[in-house]
This record gives structure tokens, sequence and C-alpha cells, in this order.
């Protein structure tokens, strides 16, 4: 192409972006509207409440509370990346929790050691993603509905199992271990951590990642390219299942309890914070780093209310509205860096 | 009404910017009444973004509209639509889950108090579709169950259903076959007597020649030449304004297929239901295959059936020697076959994502380690093909959305150039590319072939069939009606075979 008359201008933000500086200008510029937002409710919780607010044990309490939802918010991101939904992670979590903490799993876990209940609730968690998986990617049940299914029977189940009662958990290692902390970091936070920049690499570096954008975006033409759409579906739907295995496990240690009424309406934080952290609701695009963002701002903003004493009615609505100012800023911010 | 000498559409001086890309710098011409004016130009010249600005989907940054002499802005469809310009866009725009009525009338449905007059619509509909030459597409038919053909005809009617005044034409041939070309002539032909305007569209001479009065060529988005005579100007010389550069438009000489080369690809009596049945044939290492056809004639459906993409019912195909897994694409993957789809957008692309990503989709595992993609390597690949095939603009990690028709068949055919198969099933694999870039790709299709590939080739172009392949399959209603070395066979022979009994 040697014309003067050429009108195509070389774009400047053609260039493929390397190094540690161009990768974390570029991430943080997809999510200025949501560190805005952050930041924002921070002000208004250090105005409100103070040093209560700006307190380094308030800070890890926000953040040990952040931890298990935002685990399973990390996995939801990959189900909705791939152009699915899950509304049964909170009865998944309830089910870990339960199954992880019966009196004969406790037993095990008091002979053999403790690693007995992480298992439990891991397994529980993958056995409910597989299942989720197939009926919606070989039995053809639309994701909303087997899953709808799955949460009724997941907490029926979990209620039968514990008989409605709360199991507390008396296994001396497994309390000790999670409630300790590394170089100041409460565990469960550290945990949190490690799940999502796991998340992140596989989501954005590995061909699993490829394949889930791929899936998400125009299934028919990711099935014509090769790629076994059904099993790449039951794949999601597990570590789903699994992240959701590793939420029970960090809730039951932080409560020292299993119960059938644990993980309540978390399917419906996790999807709010996946989507204002601007991962797409009809696949094909995801964000860890907004994910992330998304459950802080929501764990921050019940904080903030807790702190001032408001009720949970009113937190609701807050909730409400800083989804749509969250999205509608983003949407703006993402216009205008051209993206 | 004006006289025929004033345009009825006076364009001047049209900018049109998207971020980072001037899609248009300056357009001038002028349409006028009863004519058939030609838009030509290369992939991405800016085309389709000059018929969305004059039908009112994009506002233009610059430059002036005159309608009827008066300068004019359409701000959104409607208000182009209500002075008399409808507009047939390249990429389909009906609304599936809506009958085919619903979608005709869609915007200015008819209705009597506030009630819908259903079977008044029904009926205009079904008079539409005959005047196109299709009294078979039902009415109440969901518009997502017909074929792209179809679908274009449905397109097609909704234009005409506004009785406009200026028709614009966005590569209405691309999928349809010689026969329905015709179809669209004679009614072009009616509309112009009637002193309607067309733009017309497309890529190919023969087409300008025979329906064209006046030719106009954008280069990157200018004008280059305006108000060309259709019939007389020379294709040599269309094709430098475009390019700006000579091109060989000609098909690659061919040695013979050596007759010891192994047998590839061996289908034995592939039926599935009603769609096609009794399918054989082999492709060996080296040869090309063309397979001939209508529109609709089952050719698509035999290549998703080779490639395990559709279920069968009776027959085998062998790969290798290996007899592959019925109805498993896996297993045709892993057995080095690629089937390249008809419809780029539905079936090819992923269109929010990068050009790169779109290319190695179905390569993944050669850029990988342990599971972790080389993403420089992607890049690197995908830029030598994108170059290769002069996608424009270059860059690799555009979005496809952003790239004109021609340019995102490219990217679709480039995903299939990249990966070593050892067959290759092409479906249209020319659709929508311009003149220059189609030398290009049939330089591609012979290097494989050269390298000892079996290609097979599906194309409504009998032209483009017989260009490329050895050998020439002719498919009808399911069958393969002829079967023989392509240079004993002319056009008007295939031709002949393809349509004999379709009229019935
Ligand atoms: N929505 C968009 N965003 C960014 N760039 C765009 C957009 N639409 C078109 N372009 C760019 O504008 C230029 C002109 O595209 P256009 O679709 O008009 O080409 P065309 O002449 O119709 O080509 P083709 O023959 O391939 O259909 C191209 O460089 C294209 O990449
Ligand atoms: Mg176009």
């Amino acid at each position: 192409m040697s014309e003067n008359t050429t009108a195509v201008r070389p774009p400047t933000a053609e260039q493929p972006q390397r190094g540690v500086s161009a990768l974390l200008g570029s991430a943080a510029g997809r999510n200025t509207g949501l560190v805005v937002a952050l930041v924002l409710l921070c002000v208004v919780g250090v105005i409100t409440a103070g040093d209560r607010f700006a307190d380094v044990d308030n800070v890890l309490t926000i953040l040990r509370l952040a931890a298990v939802i935002g685990v399973v918010s990390v996995g939801m991101t990959f189900v909705i990346t791939g152009g699915g939904i899950d509304l049964s992670v909170g009865a998944i979590v309830a089910l870990s929790s339960v199954w992880a903490t019966t009196l004969a799993t406790q037993a095990m876990a008091n002979d053999a050691h403790w690693l007995v209940i992480v298992f439990a609730a891991l397994a529980v968690g993958a056995g409910c993603g597989v299942i989720n998986g197939v009926l919606i990617a070989y039995g053809r049940i639309v994701a909303f509905i087997a899953t709808l299914a799955m949460l009724a029977a997941a907490r029926g189940l979990a209620e039968i199992i514990s008989n409605r009662k709360t199991q507390i958990v008396n296994v001396p290692g497994f309390t000790a271990f999670f409630d300790a902390s590394v170089l100041g970091v409460p565990v469960l936070v550290v945990i949190f951590a490690l799940v999502a920049v796991v998340g992140w690499v596989v989501l954005n570096r590995t061909t699993f990642g490829r394949r889930t954008f791929a899936v998400g975006g125009n299934p028919e033409a990711a099935r014509l390219a090769g790629i076994d759409v059904r099993r790449h579906t039951v794949l999601l739907y597990t570590l789903l299942g699994v992240c959701c295995g590793i939420a029970a496990v960090m809730l039951v240690a932080r409560t020292t309890t299993g119960s059938s009424t644990h993980g309540g309406l978390y399917e419906l934080d996790a999807i709010a914070a996946v989507v204002i952290g601007g991962t797409l609701l009809s696949g094909g695009r995801g964000t860890i780093a907004g994910t992330v963002f998304g459950v802080l701002i929501f764990t921050t903003l019940s904080n903030v209310f807790t702190l001032n004493n408001l009720s949970i009615s009113a937190q609701a609505v807050a909730k409400g509205a800083i989804i749509v100012v969250a999205v509608l800023l983003q949407q703006r911010l993402a216009r205008r860096s051209g993206a | 009404m004006t006289t025929t000498t004033a345009p009825l559409l006076s364009v001047r001086g049209v900018v049109k910017r998207f971020p980072g890309v001037t899609a248009l710098g300056g357009v001038d011409f002028d349409v006028r009444a009863g004519e058939v004016h030609c838009l030509l130009g290369q992939n991405g010249a800016g085309k389709s973004t000059l018929i969305k600005v004059l039908a009112g989907a994009h506002r233009p940054d610059e430059g002036e509209i005159r309608w009827q002499g008066e300068v004019v802005s359409f701000d959104n469809p409607t208000a182009a639509m209500s002075s008399g310009v409808a507009a047939i866009y390249q990429e389909l725009d009906l609304v599936a889950g809506l009958s085919v009525a619903d979608n005709v009338f869609l915007g200015h449905e008819l209705s009597k108090a506030g009630f819908t007059r259903r079977a008044e619509a029904h009926r205009r509909t079904k008079a539409l579709l005959d005047r196109l030459g299709h009294p078979d597409i039902p009415p109440d038919r969901d518009v997502g169950r017909l074929s792209a053909a179809n679908q274009q005809i449905v397109s097609m009617a909704r234009a005409l259903s506004r009785d406009g005044r200026l028709l614009i034409m966005d590569e209405p041939s691309a999928v349809l076959d010689q026969d329905e070309v015709r179809t669209l002539f004679r009614v072009i032909r009616e509309l112009t007597a009637q002193g309607v305007a067309i733009v017309y569209i497309s890529h190919r001479m023969e087409e300008i020649r025979e329906i064209g009065d006046r030719v106009t060529v954008l280069k990157d988005g200018r004008t280059v030449a305006t108000g060309l005579p259709a019939r007389e100007t020379r294709t040599a010389d269309l094709i430098r304004l475009m390019t700006g550069r000579d091109v060989e438009y000609a098909f690659p000489p061919r040695d013979p297929v050596d007759p010891a080369a192994p047998e590839v690809l061996v289908v034995r009596g592939l039926a599935a239901g009603e769609r096609f049945s009794g399918v054989d044939f082999t492709v060996r290492a080296g040869e090309v295959v063309g397979l001939a056809g209508l529109v609709g004639s089952g050719r698509s459906e035999i290549l998703e059936a080779v490639y395990g993409a559709r279920r069968t019912t009776a027959g085998t195909v062998e790969v290798d020697g290996k007899r592959l897994r019925r109805g498993n694409v896996g297993a045709a993957v892993r057995a080095g076959v690629g089937l390249c789809p008809e419809e780029r957008k539905s079936q090819g692309l992923l269109l929010d994502q990068a050009v790169y990503r779109n290319i190695t989709v179905s390569t993944l595992s050669a850029f990988s380690r342990f599971g972790f993609l080389d993403n420089g390597a992607e890049r690197a690949r995908s830029q030598e093909l994108t170059t290769a095939l002069d996608v424009r603009p270059p860059g690799v990690d555009r979005a496809v959305r952003t790239l004109s028709g021609g340019n995102q068949q490219k990217v679709v055919l480039a995903r299939w150039l990249l990966r070593e198969c050892r067959v290759l099933l092409l479906d249209e694999p020319t659709r929508g590319v311009d003149v220059g870039a189609r030398s290009e790709i049939y330089e591609l299709i012979r290097d494989l072939s050269v390298r000892g590939v079996a290609v097979v080739v599906v194309s409504s172009e009998v032209e483009e069939v017989l260009g490329l392949a050895d050998r020439v399959l002719v498919v009808r209603e399911g069958r393969v009606v002829h079967e023989g070395p392509a240079r004993e066979i002319d056009e008007s022979r295939v031709l002949d075979l393809v349509m004999e009994g379709t009229a019935a």
C-alpha cells in the first residue's frame, strides 16, 4: 500500500500491548468506572463512620466477607463468559457445607486429617457442577431451568442431611488452619487472591480460556471450528461447582458451622458482581479483574451500611442503585476510551 | 417530478470516521431517476458505509446530500424511507422469530383502527415473493428457519414493499445463484422502467456489465471516478481504478493430478433424509474437486455431513483409509478435515473478538504449551496471513465486527489456511471478496493442493468451480448428476445440468 491518497490511518490503539505497565494501564482504563465507584464508597464510609471504617481490622473484615462470594463470582465469570448462567451456586455452597460437616465426615476428619472436610466439600461442589453441565450440554435443558432445578434440589438435600440443624464444626486442625494469617493477611483472603489470579491466568492465557470466549461468543462457529462445545460446557459448570466447594470450605471455617441456610442469595450477588464488572451477560466477553472490583464494591457497601446501623432493606435499595450507576459509568468510559 | 437530467440524489464531499479509521474521506456522486448506478471498490473501500449514510443508518461527519435538489439529513432509517430511500444491507437485518410477512412490513405495519391487517400483509407479501420468483417461501414461516438465500429474497421483498424512489442494494447477488440473479435483474428492469433509481453493489464484473448504466469507483473512501458508462468501460481499467494496479484476473494454471496419488477422502453412499442421498466421491491428495449446483441443491449440506456437523442416515466417510465416526465434528477434525463454512457471520466468526483470535481459534493447540497460549506467535502467524490476503485495515487486534464484509470473509478463510489440514472443505470461499484478493485466494488454494492437501470447493459461480477444480461434480436436488474432469466441460453445459428438471 504505497498510495498517498490512503484514508486508512494506522490506528494507534492497534499495537499489541506488551509489558506490565501497558497491561495494568489497559486494565485500569477498562475498570475506571468501577475504581471510581469503589473510591466514592470509601469516601462515604470515612465521612459517615470515620475511624470505625478506616481501620485495619474493618478492612480485613470487608476482605474476609468478600472472599467467600468472590470465589463464587470468579467461577461465575467463566460460566457467563461461556454463554451460560448458574442459579444454583448458593444451594451448592449450602449442600457442600452440610455434607462436609456431618458427624460422619467430622469423625473421619478427626481420625485421618482435617483435609477430609475440604475434599468432601470440593467433591460435592464438583459433582453438582457436573450434573448441571451434563443436563445443559447433553440434555439440552436451558441453563436457567436446569440450574433452577439444582437450586431447589440441592438446598432440599442439604435440609434433609442436616435435618435443618446447624452443624457445629469441631475439628481443631481445620479451624486453626483457616483462622491463621499469612503476613497479617487472613488465610481466607489469601485463598480469594489465589483463586482470582489463577482465574485470570486461565481465562486470558490458556486455550481453555480462549475456548470459553469462543463458545460464549458464537457456539455454532466454535463447534464448526472444531471445539467440543458440549464437553467445554460441562467443564465450565464443573469449574464453577469446584469454586462453590472452595467457598463452602471458607464459609464453614469463617462461621465454624455447616448449614442448609448458608449461601442464601449468593446466585444474585455473584451474578450482579460479574455483570457490573463488565462481563457480558450474553457471553463472549468476560473480565476477572472487573468481577473482583464488583465483589469489593458490594461488600464495602454492606459494611458502610452496617457501620451506620442501616437496615438490610436500605442496603438492598442501594445495591440496586449501584448496579445501575456502575453500569452506566462503565459504558460511558468504555465508549470514550474507544474500547 | 424532476426531469431526467437533474439528479434524484446527489452526494458531495461526504466524510465518515470511525475510531481509528476514516471509512469515507470525501465521496461525490449523483444518481438519476431510472438508472442503475453501480458502486465498485475493493473490500473496505467504503461502499457499505456509504449506503448506510444514504439510508440514514449512519450520520456523515461532513458533506452534503441532496435529495431531488434539496439538502437533506436523514437522521435515521425511518426518515430516509419516508423520503423514498430503501436499502438492502450486505449483512442481513431480519428479525428471527418473526414471520416472513411480519419482517416485510416491520416498521410500516398495515393496520386499520389500530389492528394489524394480517391477511392483507400476507397477501401482499405473497405477491412480492411471487414477483421475486419465490412463491415457495410461505409468508407465515419464521425467518430464522429460512436459508441465507431465501432470507436475502425476504430482505428484497421488504425493500420493495416500501415503494421507494431509490433502492440501494449492497451485494444482493452474493448469496444467490445464477437463476435467482436473473430474476433479480428482471425485477430491477421493471423498477427502472417505472423511474425508480437503483444503486447496485457487486464484485462481479459481468453483473455490472449486464445491469449497470453508470459506474462510480471508490478507493480508500474516496471517489476516484464517477459516471463511467457501465458497458463501455474496460474491465482492466475499472480494476486499475479500484486497486491502483494491474491485476491478473485469471485462474492460476494447474498441473494434472498424479493418478497414483493416494485417495485421501472417500465418501460412499452418503445420505441425509430428504436433503441428499447416494453421494459418492473421492478426492486424491493434491486434487481440487468442485461442487456446482443451485443454492439449496444440497451442496453445503454434503460438505457439512462430511465434516460430521450434520446427521447422516446412511453412508460412510473415510479419511486416509480410516472411517470417521458419524455426526462427530471432533473425529473429523482429528483426522485432519477442515470446513470453511458457508455463512461467515453465523457459522464462522466471533464478531466481537480480535482478528487474530478468530484466525487461531481452530489451531489453538499449535500455539500452546501445557495449555498456555503464546500470544506473540499467534499474532505473528495471523499477521502473515492477513497480509497475504490483503485484509484491510491491517491490524490483527481489531474486532472483526469493524471489518468490511469481504475482509471478514478473508478472516474466516485465513483460519483454515492456517490449519494444516489433510482435507479442506471450502464453502463459497470467495463470497464478497474483491477481484484483487480473489486471485490471491486462488493462488493460496493452489499452493495447498500442490502441498498434497485434498480440497473440495463449493461455489455458486460456475466459472470459479471450473477454474479452480481438477474434477467437477454437479449436484441437483440432493443427487450428484454429473462427475468428470473440469477441462472437459464448459460453463453452459454445467448450467444446463444444474437447471435440468428444476423448472418443473
Ligand atoms: N462500525 C465500524 N467501526 C469501525 N470501522 C468500521 C465500521 N464499519 C466499517 N468500518 C471500516 O470502514 C471501512 C469501510 O468499510 P465498508 O464496510 O464500507 O467497506 P465495503 O466497501 O463495503 O467493503 P466490502 O466490499 O468488503 O463489503 C473499512 O476499513 C472498515 O473496517
Ligand atoms: Mg460492504
